[in-house]
């Protein structure tokens, strides 16, 4: 349960990015988050209600993006997409692999923000 | 009233990253080999660290660790009694140890005289797989007692793990282990790892660990 964590680091760099945008309103935080990132999207927003309060935050909506493991297969000499987290290998030909090339993503992403004319 | 997209990118875990790195720095300038422990709770970690510092100990290694816990130093007292410095980190209820809680850990320490580092992580598989420490070697643990699935119930954990252990094997015949299942389980999730089975109560296991861990240092250093 480490969601509150995140949460709160979420919330200090959005509120470190909207300063540059003096009145703007969050509307919407954007998250990349890998499949191998150990987190849970429910316990995400669970924490986000909460730690958002009384912050610049309070009221956006929190958007997760889950991000597909990516594996490299030498013998296949591409990039696979991983079938199963419970099988680190090439979905087309079974040969193991070590070579993560996408899925432990823990970003945001972007931010979407609302401005008095 | 106008909206705008404003592009971050950027990785909620930066500061832990950030600071781990420079943690990494560090530990490499000084020629010390840093190991992360993970497992769940009860699976013998302290047990597996208490032969771990005794064993270098008695080869002439100068050895330290570093422990966390939610609460009590009983860890810590256990560990410092193979003479080695031995530092307690209570986190109070926040399930994993970070780089800025090693950082301020590790002031008055000088790694320069250090071999080995050991950092037994709060017992948890999920929490301290997101937060590097600036270690060389994460060393993921289990035991026969916990069955032979686990490495494909948290495999973030064990796919991120440089190592892994099996503890407590001189019960794994009355606890019905299944030897080949949990071998083959932990390869699914990190192809090609080293494992190590051992045993804390009888040695088994132990000197090839040691061993390990000494061409590990020669490789690094």
């Amino acid at each position: 349960m480490h969601e509150l964590s995140i949460v709160s680091s979420i919330v200090d760099t959005v509120t470190d990015s909207v300063a540059a945008y003096p009145g703007a309103r969050v509307k919407e935080v954007r998250l990349r988050v890998g499949a191998l990132a150990s987190v849970v999207e429910e316990s995400l927003q669970f924490c986000y209600g909460i730690a958002t309060e009384d912050t610049p935050l309070a009221g956006s909506v929190l958007v997760v993006q889950t991000v597909p493991v990516i594996l490299h297969c030498i013998p296949c000499g591409q990039d696979v997409e991983l079938d199963s987290l419970q099988n680190f290998c090439c979905p087309r030909c079974n040969a193991p692999s070590n070579d993560l090339r996408q899925g432990r993503e823990l970003e945001i992403d972007s931010i979407e923000i609302e401005e008095d004319e | 009233m106008t909206t705008r997209i404003v592009e971050l990118r950027r990785g909620i875990l930066k500061k832990n990253d950030e600071l781990a790195a420079g943690l990494r720095d560090r530990y490499t300038a000084a020629g010390v080999l840093v190991l992360n422990l993970v497992s769940s709770p009860g699976t013998g970690k302290t047990a597996f660290l208490e032969w771990t510092l005794r064993e270098l100990k008695a080869r002439g290694a100068r050895v330290a660790a570093l422990v966390g816990d939610l609460e009590t130093d009983n860890d810590a007292r256990r560990l410092a009694a193979s003479g080695a410095p031995v530092r307690q980190i209570n986190t109070h209820g926040i399930c994993h140890l970070d780089a800025e809680m090693i950082g301020s850990h590790l002031e008055g320490w000088e790694l320069g005289d250090l071999d080995y580092l050991f950092i037994e992580n709060v017992g948890n598989l999920v929490c301290p797989s997101s937060y590097d420490l600036g270690e060389k070697i994460r060393v993921a643990l289990l035991s026969v007692t916990e069955g032979e699935d686990k490495p494909l119930k948290y495999p973030t954990m064990f796919n991120s793990a440089d190592a892994a252990v099996i503890t407590k094997m001189d019960i794994a015949e009355p606890c019905g282990f299944d030897r080949p299942e949990a071998l083959k389980n932990i390869n699914q999730i990190r192809p090609g790892i080293r494992i190590f089975e051992t045993s804390a109560k009888t040695g088994a296991g132990m000197d090839a660990w040691v061993d390990y861990l000494v061409e590990e240092r020669a490789r690094r250093s």
